[in-house]
Protein backbone atom coordinates (compact mmCIF):
# COMPACT_ATOMS: atom_id res chain seq x y z
CA UNK A 1 0.00 0.00 0.00
CA UNK A 2 2.32 2.44 0.93
CA UNK A 3 4.89 1.56 -2.24
CA UNK A 4 1.61 2.37 -4.09
CA UNK A 5 0.80 5.69 -2.77
CA UNK A 6 4.53 6.76 -3.71
CA UNK A 7 4.21 5.29 -7.10
CA UNK A 8 0.87 7.19 -8.07
CA UNK A 9 2.93 10.51 -6.94
CA UNK A 10 1.31 11.09 -3.62
CA UNK A 11 3.35 13.72 -1.51
CA UNK A 12 5.97 11.71 0.20
CA UNK A 13 4.94 13.41 3.24
CA UNK A 14 1.47 15.33 3.65
CA UNK A 15 0.05 17.56 6.19
CA UNK A 16 -3.75 18.26 5.63
CA UNK A 17 -5.85 20.57 7.65
CA UNK A 18 -3.78 19.95 11.47
CA UNK A 19 -4.76 21.71 14.29
CA UNK A 20 -2.87 21.02 17.33
CA UNK A 21 -2.47 23.13 20.59
CA UNK A 22 -0.80 23.26 23.66
CA UNK A 23 -3.32 23.65 26.48
CA UNK A 24 -4.98 26.78 25.78
CA UNK A 25 -2.02 27.63 23.20
CA UNK A 26 -3.02 27.59 19.28
CA UNK A 27 -0.05 26.23 17.28
CA UNK A 28 -1.38 25.38 14.43
CA UNK A 29 -5.09 25.82 13.13
CA UNK A 30 -5.66 24.76 9.62
CA UNK A 31 -2.00 23.48 8.72
CA UNK A 32 -1.43 22.34 4.71
CA UNK A 33 2.26 20.90 3.74
CA UNK A 34 3.06 18.84 1.45
CA UNK A 35 6.84 17.26 0.41
CA UNK A 36 7.20 16.10 -2.89
CA UNK A 37 9.42 13.09 -3.21
CA UNK A 38 13.42 13.94 -3.98
CA UNK A 39 12.70 17.84 -3.36
CA UNK A 40 14.11 20.36 -0.63
CA UNK A 41 11.09 22.13 0.96
CA UNK A 42 11.91 24.55 3.36
CA UNK A 43 9.60 25.43 6.35
CA UNK A 44 9.98 29.14 7.38
CA UNK A 45 8.37 31.50 9.60
CA UNK A 46 9.17 33.98 12.56
CA UNK A 47 10.83 32.45 16.06
CA UNK A 48 7.48 30.69 18.27
CA UNK A 49 5.80 29.97 15.13
CA UNK A 50 5.73 26.13 15.79
CA UNK A 51 8.15 24.98 12.91
CA UNK A 52 9.67 22.36 14.92
CA UNK A 53 7.00 21.57 15.84
CA UNK A 54 5.47 20.26 12.78
CA UNK A 55 9.41 18.13 12.49
CA UNK A 56 7.96 16.71 15.90
CA UNK A 57 4.41 16.05 14.11
CA UNK A 58 5.82 14.62 11.31
CA UNK A 59 8.26 12.11 13.12
CA UNK A 60 4.85 10.88 15.45
CA UNK A 61 6.67 12.41 18.63
CA UNK A 62 3.19 14.94 19.17
CA UNK A 63 -0.22 13.95 17.48
CA UNK A 64 -2.40 16.34 16.68
CA UNK A 65 -5.74 17.52 17.90
CA UNK A 66 -7.78 16.79 14.10
CA UNK A 67 -6.48 16.30 10.56
CA UNK A 68 -4.04 14.03 8.75
CA UNK A 69 -0.31 13.87 8.81
CA UNK A 70 0.55 10.99 6.36
CA UNK A 71 4.76 9.46 5.87
CA UNK A 72 5.02 7.40 3.36
CA UNK A 73 0.98 7.25 2.77
CA UNK A 74 1.09 6.22 6.36
CA UNK A 75 -1.16 7.90 9.11
CA UNK A 76 1.63 8.85 11.62
CA UNK A 77 -0.54 9.48 14.46
CA UNK A 78 -2.29 6.14 14.43
CA UNK A 79 0.65 4.06 14.24
CA UNK A 80 1.87 1.48 16.88
CA UNK A 81 5.00 2.48 18.79
CA UNK A 82 6.69 -0.74 16.30
CA UNK A 83 5.56 0.76 13.21
CA UNK A 84 7.04 4.02 14.06
CA UNK A 85 9.78 3.51 14.85
CA UNK A 86 10.11 1.03 11.74
CA UNK A 87 9.29 4.30 10.16
CA UNK A 88 11.63 6.44 11.92
CA UNK A 89 14.38 4.07 10.46
CA UNK A 90 13.61 5.13 7.22
CA UNK A 91 13.42 8.51 8.31
CA UNK A 92 17.00 11.37 9.54
CA UNK A 93 16.91 13.54 11.77
CA UNK A 94 19.05 16.55 12.46
CA UNK A 95 19.12 18.53 15.30
CA UNK A 96 19.37 22.02 16.38
CA UNK A 97 21.88 21.40 18.65
CA UNK A 98 23.52 18.06 17.14
CA UNK A 99 22.22 15.93 19.84
CA UNK A 100 25.06 13.64 19.86
CA UNK A 101 25.49 10.92 22.40
CA UNK A 102 27.92 12.85 25.31
CA UNK A 103 29.68 9.52 26.21
CA UNK A 104 30.30 8.11 22.91
CA UNK A 105 33.38 8.99 20.42
CA UNK A 106 32.57 10.79 16.92
CA UNK A 107 32.38 7.41 15.78
CA UNK A 108 30.39 5.71 18.00
CA UNK A 109 27.67 8.21 17.75
CA UNK A 110 27.88 7.58 14.22
CA UNK A 111 27.49 4.28 14.34
CA UNK A 112 25.17 3.79 16.95
CA UNK A 113 21.97 3.61 14.84
CA UNK A 114 23.82 1.05 13.04
CA UNK A 115 24.62 -1.06 16.20
CA UNK A 116 21.11 -0.80 17.32
CA UNK A 117 19.28 -1.66 14.30
CA UNK A 118 21.03 -3.61 11.96
CA UNK A 119 23.95 -6.86 12.95
CA UNK A 120 26.64 -5.92 10.49
CA UNK A 121 30.71 -7.18 11.01
CA UNK A 122 32.61 -4.29 12.93
CA UNK A 123 34.65 -4.41 10.25
CA UNK A 124 32.07 -3.39 7.54
CA UNK A 125 30.81 -0.94 10.07
CA UNK A 126 34.01 0.85 10.23
CA UNK A 127 34.07 1.21 6.65
CA UNK A 128 30.53 2.30 6.42
CA UNK A 129 31.00 4.49 9.22
CA UNK A 130 34.19 6.13 8.01
CA UNK A 131 32.84 6.64 4.65
CA UNK A 132 29.91 8.63 6.20
CA UNK A 133 32.12 10.69 8.35
CA UNK A 134 34.88 11.10 4.91
CA UNK A 135 31.19 12.56 3.63
CA UNK A 136 30.75 15.69 5.93
CA UNK A 137 34.80 16.14 6.06
CA UNK A 138 35.57 14.39 9.48
CA UNK A 139 37.13 11.55 9.20
CA UNK A 140 39.83 12.76 11.04
CA UNK A 141 37.61 13.42 14.12
CA UNK A 142 36.27 10.07 14.33
CA UNK A 143 38.27 9.27 17.72
CA UNK A 144 37.38 12.76 19.14
CA UNK A 145 34.52 13.34 21.90
CA UNK A 146 31.48 15.68 21.28
CA UNK A 147 32.79 17.87 23.93
CA UNK A 148 35.98 18.58 22.00
CA UNK A 149 33.76 19.43 18.90
CA UNK A 150 32.88 22.77 17.69
CA UNK A 151 29.12 23.96 17.04
CA UNK A 152 29.31 23.41 13.14
CA UNK A 153 31.62 20.12 13.36
CA UNK A 154 28.57 19.07 15.96
CA UNK A 155 26.32 19.46 13.26
CA UNK A 156 28.05 17.98 10.60
CA UNK A 157 28.72 14.47 12.77
CA UNK A 158 25.09 14.70 13.55
CA UNK A 159 24.65 14.75 9.60
CA UNK A 160 26.82 11.42 9.22
CA UNK A 161 24.71 10.20 11.86
CA UNK A 162 21.74 10.72 10.30
CA UNK A 163 22.43 9.41 7.22
CA UNK A 164 24.38 6.94 8.25
CA UNK A 165 20.86 4.59 7.97
CA UNK A 166 20.12 5.70 4.14
CA UNK A 167 17.27 7.35 5.09
CA UNK A 168 14.68 8.41 2.53
CA UNK A 169 13.59 11.83 4.15
CA UNK A 170 16.21 13.92 5.94
CA UNK A 171 14.50 16.43 8.32
CA UNK A 172 17.00 19.49 9.47
CA UNK A 173 15.64 21.47 12.22
CA UNK A 174 17.22 25.00 12.13
CA UNK A 175 20.53 23.62 10.55
CA UNK A 176 22.19 27.49 10.03
CA UNK A 177 21.73 28.74 14.02
CA UNK A 178 25.04 29.72 15.24
CA UNK A 179 27.05 29.07 12.49
CA UNK A 180 30.16 30.68 11.25
CA UNK A 181 29.34 32.07 7.20
CA UNK A 182 32.34 29.23 6.39
CA UNK A 183 30.47 26.67 8.22
CA UNK A 184 26.90 27.55 7.04
CA UNK A 185 28.19 27.08 3.47
CA UNK A 186 29.66 23.35 4.33
CA UNK A 187 26.21 23.02 5.82
CA UNK A 188 24.28 24.52 3.08
CA UNK A 189 26.71 22.53 0.09
CA UNK A 190 25.81 19.01 2.54
CA UNK A 191 22.24 19.42 2.01
CA UNK A 192 22.80 19.74 -1.23
CA UNK A 193 24.87 17.44 -2.20
CA UNK A 194 22.70 14.82 -0.57
CA UNK A 195 19.60 15.74 -1.72
CA UNK A 196 21.22 14.86 -5.43
CA UNK A 197 23.87 11.82 -5.07
CA UNK A 198 21.59 10.10 -2.60
CA UNK A 199 18.44 11.30 -4.05
CA UNK A 200 17.04 12.14 0.08
CA UNK A 201 13.99 14.12 0.68
CA UNK A 202 15.19 17.24 2.63
CA UNK A 203 12.62 19.55 4.74
CA UNK A 204 14.10 21.97 6.11
CA UNK A 205 13.27 24.08 9.33
CA UNK A 206 15.13 27.45 9.27
CA UNK A 207 14.17 31.19 9.04
CA UNK A 208 17.58 31.84 6.79
CA UNK A 209 16.03 33.89 4.52
CA UNK A 210 19.14 33.90 1.99
CA UNK A 211 20.48 30.59 2.82
CA UNK A 212 17.04 28.49 1.72
CA UNK A 213 16.71 31.23 -1.50
CA UNK A 214 19.92 29.36 -2.29
CA UNK A 215 18.58 25.49 -2.34
CA UNK A 216 14.79 25.16 -1.75
CA UNK A 217 12.38 23.74 -4.33
CA UNK A 218 9.54 24.53 -2.24
CA UNK A 219 9.27 27.40 0.57
CA UNK A 220 5.96 27.46 3.23
CA UNK A 221 5.93 30.35 5.14
CA UNK A 222 4.20 29.82 8.29
CA UNK A 223 2.60 32.37 10.53
CA UNK A 224 -0.11 32.86 13.52
CA UNK A 225 -1.08 28.77 13.27
CA UNK A 226 -1.08 28.44 8.67
CA UNK A 227 0.57 28.52 5.80
CA UNK A 228 0.55 32.22 4.70
CA UNK A 229 2.71 31.98 1.44
CA UNK A 230 3.94 29.01 -0.60
CA UNK A 231 6.07 28.48 -3.60
CA UNK A 232 9.79 28.71 -4.61
CA UNK A 233 12.10 31.39 -2.92
CA UNK A 234 11.90 33.76 -6.01
CA UNK A 235 8.17 33.71 -6.11
CA UNK A 236 8.16 34.34 -2.42
CA UNK A 237 10.22 37.26 -2.91
CA UNK A 238 8.35 38.55 -5.44
CA UNK A 239 4.35 38.16 -2.82
CA UNK A 240 3.11 41.12 -1.53
CA UNK A 241 1.54 40.25 1.40
CA UNK A 242 2.67 42.02 4.33
CA UNK A 243 3.75 39.54 6.40
CA UNK A 244 5.99 37.65 3.17
CA UNK A 245 7.36 41.09 2.94
CA UNK A 246 7.87 42.33 6.47
CA UNK A 247 9.59 38.28 7.11
CA UNK A 248 11.92 38.77 3.60
CA UNK A 249 12.82 42.17 4.43
CA UNK A 250 13.46 41.54 8.19
CA UNK A 251 11.66 44.43 9.30
CA UNK A 252 11.06 44.27 12.71
CA UNK A 253 7.52 45.80 13.48
CA UNK A 254 4.45 44.68 10.86
CA UNK A 255 1.78 42.05 10.94
CA UNK A 256 4.05 40.06 13.01
CA UNK A 257 3.98 42.29 15.89
CA UNK A 258 7.54 43.55 17.77
CA UNK A 259 6.27 43.96 20.97
CA UNK A 260 4.88 40.99 22.63
CA UNK A 261 0.83 41.83 23.86
CA UNK A 262 0.46 44.16 26.62
CA UNK A 263 -1.73 46.75 27.98
CA UNK A 264 -1.47 50.74 27.80
CA UNK A 265 2.37 51.68 28.30
CA UNK A 266 2.01 54.91 29.91
CA UNK A 267 -1.24 53.46 32.16
CA UNK A 268 1.51 50.57 33.34
CA UNK A 269 3.73 53.12 34.15
CA UNK A 270 1.81 55.49 36.34
CA UNK A 271 0.35 52.27 37.80
CA UNK A 272 2.55 51.55 41.33
CA UNK B 1 -5.10 25.86 54.20
CA UNK B 2 -8.77 25.11 52.29
CA UNK B 3 -10.35 22.03 53.73
CA UNK B 4 -9.88 20.65 50.26
CA UNK B 5 -6.06 20.79 50.02
CA UNK B 6 -5.60 17.32 52.21
CA UNK B 7 -7.65 15.48 49.48
CA UNK B 8 -5.80 17.21 46.29
CA UNK B 9 -1.88 16.36 48.58
CA UNK B 10 -3.68 12.79 48.83
CA UNK B 11 -4.83 12.75 44.92
CA UNK B 12 -1.84 14.02 43.66
CA UNK B 13 0.27 11.19 45.64
CA UNK B 14 -1.90 8.67 44.36
CA UNK B 15 -1.89 9.76 40.81
CA UNK B 16 2.17 9.77 41.39
CA UNK B 17 2.57 6.39 42.71
CA UNK B 18 0.53 5.13 39.71
CA UNK B 19 3.05 6.92 37.45
CA UNK B 20 5.75 5.53 38.86
CA UNK B 21 4.01 2.15 39.06
CA UNK B 22 3.76 2.83 35.10
CA UNK B 23 7.18 3.58 34.50
CA UNK B 24 8.41 0.66 36.42
CA UNK B 25 6.98 -1.48 34.99
CA UNK B 26 7.86 -0.04 31.31
CA UNK B 27 11.45 -0.17 32.97
CA UNK B 28 11.00 -3.84 34.34
CA UNK B 29 9.76 -4.83 30.44
CA UNK B 30 12.67 -3.19 29.09
CA UNK B 31 15.32 -4.64 31.77
CA UNK B 32 15.58 -8.26 29.54
CA UNK B 33 16.63 -7.05 26.69
CA UNK B 34 19.01 -4.81 28.46
CA UNK B 35 20.11 -7.84 30.47
CA UNK B 36 21.06 -9.33 27.02
CA UNK B 37 23.50 -6.26 26.40
CA UNK B 38 26.39 -6.90 29.34
CA UNK B 39 28.65 -4.54 28.50
CA UNK B 40 26.00 -1.96 29.07
CA UNK B 41 25.19 -3.18 32.36
CA UNK B 42 28.74 -3.73 33.73
CA UNK B 43 29.48 -0.22 32.43
CA UNK B 44 26.63 0.46 34.82
CA UNK B 45 27.15 -1.28 38.03
CA UNK B 46 31.03 -0.08 37.35
CA UNK B 47 29.39 3.75 37.89
CA UNK B 48 27.08 3.06 40.14
CA UNK B 49 29.29 0.41 42.57
CA UNK B 50 32.51 0.77 41.96
CA UNK B 51 32.78 4.44 42.12
CA UNK B 52 30.71 4.33 45.41
CA UNK B 53 33.21 2.20 46.68
CA UNK B 54 35.55 5.06 48.54
CA UNK B 55 32.44 6.81 50.18
CA UNK B 56 31.24 3.32 51.19
CA UNK B 57 34.56 1.74 52.71
CA UNK B 58 35.22 5.45 54.98
CA UNK B 59 31.83 5.54 56.01
CA UNK B 60 31.85 2.02 56.77
CA UNK B 61 34.89 1.75 58.75
CA UNK B 62 33.75 4.98 60.81
CA UNK B 63 30.78 4.14 61.21
CA UNK B 64 31.77 0.54 62.63
CA UNK B 65 33.96 2.40 64.86
CA UNK B 66 31.57 4.52 66.36
CA UNK B 67 29.49 1.49 67.20
CA UNK B 68 32.53 -0.17 69.19
CA UNK B 69 32.99 2.73 71.01
CA UNK B 70 29.37 3.03 72.19
CA UNK B 71 28.44 -0.26 72.35
CA UNK B 72 31.89 -1.04 74.34
CA UNK B 73 30.39 1.65 76.52
CA UNK B 74 27.17 0.10 77.15
CA UNK B 75 28.36 -3.50 77.58
CA UNK B 76 30.78 -2.68 79.92
CA UNK B 77 28.21 -1.42 82.47
CA UNK B 78 27.01 -5.16 82.22
CA UNK B 79 30.31 -6.84 82.37
CA UNK B 80 29.31 -8.02 79.14
CA UNK B 81 32.31 -6.38 76.92
CA UNK B 82 32.74 -9.92 75.04
CA UNK B 83 30.03 -9.62 72.98
CA UNK B 84 30.97 -6.45 71.56
CA UNK B 85 31.84 -8.21 68.03
CA UNK B 86 27.71 -9.95 68.38
CA UNK B 87 26.52 -6.66 68.91
CA UNK B 88 27.94 -4.80 66.18
CA UNK B 89 27.64 -7.18 63.21
CA UNK B 90 24.03 -7.92 64.30
CA UNK B 91 23.24 -3.99 64.31
CA UNK B 92 25.71 -3.85 61.32
CA UNK B 93 24.26 -6.81 58.94
CA UNK B 94 20.28 -6.37 60.09
CA UNK B 95 20.32 -2.58 60.03
CA UNK B 96 23.30 0.28 59.69
CA UNK B 97 24.77 -1.55 56.30
CA UNK B 98 21.58 -1.58 54.19
CA UNK B 99 20.50 1.80 55.43
CA UNK B 100 23.48 3.84 55.85
CA UNK B 101 24.57 2.12 52.28
CA UNK B 102 21.24 3.26 50.60
CA UNK B 103 21.38 6.67 52.22
CA UNK B 104 24.69 7.09 51.09
CA UNK B 105 24.16 5.43 47.35
CA UNK B 106 21.24 7.82 47.11
CA UNK B 107 23.38 10.70 47.75
CA UNK B 108 26.57 9.59 45.55
CA UNK B 109 25.49 7.51 43.08
CA UNK B 110 20.77 8.18 42.58
CA UNK B 111 22.07 11.91 42.29
CA UNK B 112 24.32 11.32 39.17
CA UNK B 113 21.92 9.06 37.70
CA UNK B 114 19.49 11.56 37.82
CA UNK B 115 20.86 14.87 36.82
CA UNK B 116 23.11 12.36 34.19
CA UNK B 117 19.40 11.44 32.19
CA UNK B 118 18.13 15.06 32.82
CA UNK B 119 21.05 16.58 31.25
CA UNK B 120 20.45 14.18 28.26
CA UNK B 121 16.48 15.38 28.11
CA UNK B 122 17.97 18.72 27.94
CA UNK B 123 20.30 18.24 25.07
CA UNK B 124 17.79 16.33 22.82
CA UNK B 125 19.68 13.24 23.82
CA UNK B 126 16.77 11.04 24.83
CA UNK B 127 14.56 12.71 21.71
CA UNK B 128 17.62 11.63 19.30
CA UNK B 129 17.43 7.95 20.46
CA UNK B 130 13.54 8.32 19.88
CA UNK B 131 14.31 9.58 16.01
CA UNK B 132 16.21 6.83 15.40
CA UNK B 133 14.00 4.28 17.09
CA UNK B 134 16.07 3.81 19.87
CA UNK B 135 14.07 3.44 22.66
CA UNK B 136 15.79 5.82 25.61
CA UNK B 137 14.16 3.60 28.46
CA UNK B 138 15.60 0.29 26.92
CA UNK B 139 18.83 1.78 25.96
CA UNK B 140 19.53 4.34 28.94
CA UNK B 141 17.28 3.80 31.84
CA UNK B 142 17.12 -0.27 31.98
CA UNK B 143 20.85 -0.30 33.00
CA UNK B 144 20.80 2.12 34.83
CA UNK B 145 18.44 1.03 37.26
CA UNK B 146 19.72 -2.90 36.92
CA UNK B 147 23.12 -1.62 37.41
CA UNK B 148 21.89 0.19 40.67
CA UNK B 149 19.81 -2.98 41.58
CA UNK B 150 23.11 -5.06 41.84
CA UNK B 151 25.01 -2.67 43.23
CA UNK B 152 23.33 -1.98 46.77
CA UNK B 153 23.71 -5.75 48.17
CA UNK B 154 27.31 -5.53 47.17
CA UNK B 155 27.97 -2.03 48.39
CA UNK B 156 26.35 -3.55 51.69
CA UNK B 157 28.55 -6.25 51.89
CA UNK B 158 31.70 -4.37 51.68
CA UNK B 159 29.81 -2.06 54.10
CA UNK B 160 29.03 -4.95 56.43
CA UNK B 161 32.61 -6.47 56.19
CA UNK B 162 34.14 -3.11 56.97
CA UNK B 163 32.26 -1.94 59.60
CA UNK B 164 33.16 -4.80 61.50
CA UNK B 165 36.45 -4.59 60.87
CA UNK B 166 36.16 -1.22 62.04
CA UNK B 167 34.53 -2.19 65.35
CA UNK B 168 37.26 -4.93 65.71
CA UNK B 169 40.06 -2.50 65.65
CA UNK B 170 38.01 -0.59 68.48
CA UNK B 171 37.20 -3.46 70.46
CA UNK B 172 40.33 -5.65 69.85
CA UNK B 173 42.83 -3.30 69.20
CA UNK B 174 42.12 0.05 71.66
CA UNK B 175 40.31 -2.28 74.09
CA UNK B 176 41.98 -5.64 74.25
CA UNK B 177 39.13 -7.48 73.60
CA UNK B 178 40.65 -11.49 72.93
CA UNK B 179 40.41 -11.97 69.06
CA UNK B 180 39.29 -15.23 69.84
CA UNK B 181 36.41 -14.21 72.23
CA UNK B 182 35.68 -11.12 69.67
CA UNK B 183 35.46 -13.50 66.72
CA UNK B 184 33.92 -16.78 67.84
CA UNK B 185 30.80 -14.96 69.62
CA UNK B 186 30.26 -12.96 66.44
CA UNK B 187 30.59 -16.25 64.77
CA UNK B 188 28.58 -18.10 66.72
CA UNK B 189 25.67 -15.13 67.36
CA UNK B 190 25.47 -14.31 63.72
CA UNK B 191 22.84 -16.57 61.73
CA UNK B 192 21.67 -17.06 58.22
CA UNK B 193 18.63 -15.20 58.53
CA UNK B 194 20.36 -12.01 60.08
CA UNK B 195 22.45 -12.27 56.78
CA UNK B 196 19.22 -12.92 55.01
CA UNK B 197 17.36 -9.85 56.29
CA UNK B 198 20.21 -7.60 55.96
CA UNK B 199 20.24 -8.67 51.64
CA UNK B 200 16.48 -8.77 51.56
CA UNK B 201 16.90 -4.71 52.67
CA UNK B 202 19.59 -4.16 50.28
CA UNK B 203 17.59 -5.08 47.47
CA UNK B 204 14.86 -3.26 48.14
CA UNK B 205 16.71 -0.34 48.85
CA UNK B 206 18.76 -0.94 45.67
CA UNK B 207 15.24 -1.32 43.75
CA UNK B 208 13.75 1.97 45.56
CA UNK B 209 16.82 4.12 44.78
CA UNK B 210 17.36 3.50 41.44
CA UNK B 211 13.63 3.56 40.57
CA UNK B 212 13.28 7.71 42.05
CA UNK B 213 16.95 8.53 40.86
CA UNK B 214 15.58 7.37 36.72
CA UNK B 215 12.36 8.46 37.11
CA UNK B 216 13.38 11.92 38.06
CA UNK B 217 15.45 12.39 35.97
CA UNK B 218 13.59 10.57 32.91
CA UNK B 219 10.62 13.18 33.60
CA UNK B 220 13.17 16.55 35.00
CA UNK B 221 11.92 19.38 33.50
CA UNK B 222 14.50 20.84 30.19
CA UNK B 223 16.28 23.36 31.73
CA UNK B 224 19.39 23.91 33.91
CA UNK B 225 16.58 24.38 37.17
CA UNK B 226 14.78 21.54 36.58
CA UNK B 227 17.05 19.26 36.37
CA UNK B 228 18.90 20.37 40.10
CA UNK B 229 15.28 20.09 41.17
CA UNK B 230 15.15 16.77 39.72
CA UNK B 231 18.64 15.87 41.91
CA UNK B 232 17.18 17.31 44.83
CA UNK B 233 13.99 15.33 44.56
CA UNK B 234 16.04 12.13 44.06
CA UNK B 235 17.72 12.54 47.48
CA UNK B 236 14.80 13.77 49.38
CA UNK B 237 12.66 11.23 48.24
CA UNK B 238 15.12 8.08 48.39
CA UNK B 239 15.91 8.99 52.05
CA UNK B 240 12.55 9.52 53.21
CA UNK B 241 11.34 5.80 51.76
CA UNK B 242 14.34 4.32 52.47
CA UNK B 243 13.60 5.12 56.34
CA UNK B 244 9.66 4.07 55.95
CA UNK B 245 10.49 1.09 54.11
CA UNK B 246 13.19 0.36 56.49
CA UNK B 247 10.82 0.20 59.31
CA UNK B 248 8.38 -1.55 57.49
CA UNK B 249 10.91 -4.68 56.39
CA UNK B 250 12.12 -4.72 60.60
CA UNK B 251 8.54 -5.13 61.38
CA UNK B 252 8.13 -7.87 59.44
CA UNK B 253 10.73 -9.86 59.95
CA UNK B 254 11.20 -9.06 64.03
Amino acid sequence: MNKQAEESGEALIDVRDVHYAIGTHTVFSGLNVRVAQGSITAIMGPSGTGKTTLLRLIMGQVRPQSGQVRVFGQDVPSLARTELYALRQRVGMLFQNGALLTGMSVFDNVAFPVREHARLPEAVLRELVLMKLQAVGLRGAAGLMPSELSGGMARRVALARAIVMDPEVLLYDEPFVGLDPISKGVILRLIQSLNRAMKITSVLVSHDVTEISRIADQTYLIAGGKVVAEGSPAALEQDGTAVVKQFISGAPDGPVPFHYPAGDYFTQLLQR
Amino acid sequence: MSAGAPDIGLRGGVIKLGAVTRFLLRVLGQSVPALKRPRLLVAQIYNAGARSLVIIMLSGVFVGMVLGLQAYDLLARFGSESALGVAAALGLIRELAPVLTALLFAGRAGTALASEIGLMGATDQLTAMEMMAVDPVRYVVAPRFLGGVIAMPLLTAIFDCVGIYGTQLIGVTMMRIPPGTFWSQLVNAVELRDIREGFIKSVVFGVTCSLVAVYEGYYAEPTAEGVGLATTRTVVTSAVLILMLDYILTAMFL
